[in-house]
């Protein structure tokens, strides 16, 4: 091996049932770089990195590390801590039901002298571990009782606090903020400068180029390449990643809805939802998209919900189109021609075990009744139709939905929700954690379709690309409707941020 | 000073005990006056039970895992059968002894294996474990037995020690008094409860199980080693089981192919009752120790009633198994509400 090099894996192919996940790929770690491991969803970095740790058993290819004689296999996680490879993967990996200090500790507790585990001695250094990384937990509580994002920092905190040579991080920043992730950097910094080779997996194009030192990218399971970070700038990294030039990133056509004359779908007057969305009013027109921004937490999901029936409103009115109704559930608001498309995808999106197909028909089949089943021909008919319209990448419409890549995954759901056949469609973070490609095609179609008529709320937290689409936007604020933009001089990245921000307009 | 915080399984918990406690003075206030109220009653629900503490212990560290151990009744029956007749050829009592506890740890790791390596639901391995035991123990023998001094002298001695305690006695009609005892089986039941307590709290291999209840495929990428994890609780259990078998034996001195039959619901049930979930990762013995002693005191009360049906214990156990599935289920929402 090259001098320097701590990891390096040639000529790693594996297949799973139908799909070929990685075809011949090399991978080579220098001790003290972060490498950023690039692709688009279903590339194949989650299988090769499996594939390093253990998880997954790979075909053929050799993976070799430093200071041990002849290839390496190894068979579990177990294996690869103890060849100084520690992993987060992509998937939250911890016990709910277990401590926070547990979370850490487990598989590696200190032990007193008669060799039970020492408990007050972890404790106290997973307090320290926290406190350390700004982080305010009470250790001793369950992990369930935290959010996803102190979830995801205590995964790190366990991988970092293991003596590795190796530190392999999965999409470590899918739900971290901004201030999380500013402190994972200085942590990964930190252990660069101690000699540790870092894998870093993003969706974040900036978020490589603030840490990274060098590139490797795959696609469709291939390797396409390795690179210094110089000498591949954005626009040729997402080249490479999406095998074409992307130049049609931005074009969007918008359509300009004439508001005045369109009709009105959804007109809430006053509505509310104790304790999560303070009254507001809000109309909604035939073919328009309508934004909702705002930071994390300040209601712009409740604000759906609570249109959606899926937090009951308490107060106020809702008319859709002209029509004043009253929504208690969610199959309420179904049979009014909703349709949502909720942000927590793993908790009320899929359901892992059911194929494509089945979870592409389930919301037609509750909307007609449990008693009234849809002929296995039309169910067919609409999966293809789908799995074409979306270009869902997977090995036939009754391949199990748990075996596509998040990504698919959530093409999927859409499709579960264009199906039913909705005039007002809401989607609450459609784009987190898919690649650029799928995430342009999935703003093409949200403008398609309001270009067929439909009315869509459109949730996300990346401000450009509901400028790309949206006619109009809702700011939210601390659980309340502050603000209605329109027209292209309030549309705007900085328009955007002051009406969020809510003080004066920010200037360059 | 830290502060007690109680979460929700903590207080599911409190509620069994508490449950435990009204069931126990409300036999007391209702039959007091036929001896309920005094000691040797609760300490003869203990004796009785003795065998089940043993196997319901087991069955919590399964069922920690997410997984179930059924056969744990027929295997009773087994351990009895091979006692009696081991005793009958002439064997000693501790060689018999022995030969149960072996017996029990070859049968868990068959059972383990099954489970942990070649990944086989438990519900299915344990069935097969169920009817293996079941059925061995008729090839063994179909007589009824029954252990009598003349065939075991010292398993007879072992079985009659009364251990007294030097509280809590009372004075009979003759003018006696009567000092409370326990018996051997009470000892090794409470001593396998408190092992079995220290062991999940306080080992490396106590949490794991409580990890891979919570999460296997979690557990398994934070690098424990799911598998022999699985297969040491499947042994641990049938092990427990072949101690409760002879706690059981002691208590009975019998020995027939209908022996134990649906004990494993009853350790199962008492398992719920004490706040284990059967998906996993939440539950402890202490909880577990609660549900043997409600499900004993029902039939303690029934029997010194006299009047009720011997139905009635069963009754009320499915009433109070409903009553915890829905307290669990409502914890579990305000939890998810909580969060949401
Ligand atoms: N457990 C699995 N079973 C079958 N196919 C899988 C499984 N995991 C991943 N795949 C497939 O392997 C390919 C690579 O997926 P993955 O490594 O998760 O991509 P990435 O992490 O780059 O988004 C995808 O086509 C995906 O559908
Ligand atoms: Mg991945």
């Amino acid at each position: 091996m090259e001098k320097d090099v701590v990891l390096e894996a040639r000529g790693i192919t594996m297949t799973f049932p139908g799909v070929k996940a990685l075809d011949n790929v090399q991978l080579t770690l220098r001790r003290g770089e972060i490498h950023a491991l690039m692709g688009e969803n279903g590339a194949g970095k989650s299988t090769l990195i499996k594939c390093l740790t253990g998880i997954n058993d790979f075909e053929s290819g050799e993976i070799h590390i430093d200071g041990i004689d002849g290839p390496v296999k190894n068979h579990s996680t177990r294996d690869a801590q103890n060849v100084g490879i520690s992993t987060v993967y992509q998937e939250v990996n911890l016990c709910p039901n277990l401590s926070v200090a547990e979370n850490l500790f487990i598989g590696r507790e200190p032990l007193t002298a008669i060799h039970t585990i020492d408990r007050a001695s972890y404790n106290k250094r997973s307090q320290k571990i926290m406190d350390d990384l700004g982080i305010s937990v009470d250790v001793t509580q369950n992990l369930e009782n935290y959010s996803l994002a102190i979830q995801q920092m205590v995964a790190i905190a366990r991988a970092v606090d293991m003596d590795c040579k190796v530190l392999i991080l999965d999409e470590p920043t899918s739900s971290l903020d901004d201030e999380e992730v500013e402190k994972l950097f200085v942590l990964m910094k930190s252990l660069r400068e101690k000699g540790v080779a870092i894998v870093f997996v993003t969706h974040f194009l900036e978020q490589v180029y603030a840490v990274c030192d060098r590139i490797t990218v795959l696609r469709n399971g291939t390797f396409v390449g390795e690179y210094p970070v110089e000498e591949l700038p954005r626009v040729k990294l997402v080249a490479a990643m999406m095998g074409k030039d992307l130049d049609d990133l931005a074009a969007i056509e918008k359509e300009t809805v004439d508001i005045k004359n369109a009709e009105v779908v959804i007109d809430a007057n006053g509505l509310a939802h104790t304790g999560t969305v303070k009254p507001f009013d809000l109309k909604i027109h035939k073919g328009e998209v309508i934004g909702v921004g705002g930071l994390l937490g300040s209601g712009r999901s409740e604000l759906a919900r609570s249109i959606y029936g899926a937090d009951k409103a308490n107060t106020g009115t809702l008319k859709v189109k002209g029509q004043e109704v009253k929504i208690n559930q969610p199959i309420d608001a179904m049979n009014l021609g909703m349709g949502m498309l909720p942000d927590d995808r793993k908790a009320e999106g899929i359901i892992g075990d059911l194929s494509i197909r089945e979870n592409i028909i389930l919301a037609v089949q509750a909307k007609r009744g449990t008693f009234k089943p849809i002929p296995m021909k039309k169910q067919e008919e609409l999966a293809d139709y789908y799995i074409d319209l979306l270009s869902i990448k997977c090995p036939g419409r009754e391949a199990r939905i748990n075996q596509l890549s998040g990504g698919n995954q959530q093409k999927v759901i859409l499709a579960r929700w264009l199906a039913t056949d909705a005039d007002f469609l809401i989607l609450d973070e459609p784009t987190r954690g898919i690649d650029v490609g799928t995430k342009s095609e999935i703003q093409k179609l949200v403008v398609d379709l309001a270009k067929q008529g439909k009315s869509i709320m459109f949730i996300s937290s990346e401000i450009s690309e509901m400028l790309r689409t949206c006619n109009r936007m809702v700011i939210m604020r601390d659980g309340e409707k502050v603000n209605e933009l329109s027209g292209e001089d309030e549309l705007t990245q900085d328009g955007v941020m002051a009406a969020i921000a809510g003080g004066e307009k920010v200037n360059g | 000073m830290k502060k007690l915080k109680i979460n929700g399984n903590t207080l599911l918990l409190l509620i069994t005990i508490a449950l435990f406690v009204v069931m126990y003075a409300g036999g007391m206030a209702a039959y007091g006056a036929k001896g309920f109220s005094r000691l040797q009653t609760f300490l003869d629900i203990l004796k009785t039970n003795a065998g089940l503490i043993c196997m319901a212990s087991g069955l919590t560290v399964v069922m920690l895992t997410a997984g179930i151990d059924i056969s744990v009744g027929a295997l009773v029956a087994m351990d009895c059968m091979i006692l009696a007749c081991g005793m009958e050829a002439g064997i000693g009592a501790v060689p018999m002894m022995i030969i149960v506890i072996v017996i029990g740890l070859i049968f868990g790791a068959v059972q383990g294996f099954l489970v942990g390596y070649l990944e086989i639901q438990p519900f299915i391995v344990t069935m097969a474990g169920m009817f293996f035991a079941r059925g061995m123990t008729a090839v063994i023998s179909t007589d009824q037995k029954s252990i009598t001094e003349q065939i075991n002298p010292l398993f007879y001695k072992l079985a009659n020690i009364k251990i007294k305690l030097p509280f809590g006695g009372y004075v009979n009609r003759k003018g006696v008094y009567m000092a409370p005892n326990i018996s051997v089986g009470v000892v090794i039941a409470l001593l396998v409860l408190v092992l079995i307590f220290l062991m999940l709290r306080y080992t490396k291999f106590g949490r794991s199980l409580y990890a891979i209840g919570g999460s296997e495929q979690s557990a398994a990428m934070m690098g424990l080693n799911v598998k022999f994890t699985k297969m040491k609780a499947y042994i641990l259990s049938s092990l427990l089981t072949s101690i409760g078998a002879i706690c059981f034996c002691l208590n009975t001195m019998a020995a027939s192919v209908q022996q134990a039959l649906g004990y494993e619901m009853d350790a199962i049930s008492s398992a719920v009752i004490g706040g284990t979930l059967l998906t996993g990762g939440v539950g402890n013995v202490i909880g577990t120790f609660f549900g043997v002693l409600i499900n004993g005191t029902i039939s303690a009360i029934v029997k010194t009633n006299g009047k009720l049906a011997s139905s009635w214990p069963s009754i009320l156990t499915a009433a109070l198994l409903f009553l915890f599935i829905v307290i669990q289920s409502i914890f579990a929402a305000i939890r998810e509400k909580q969060k949401g």
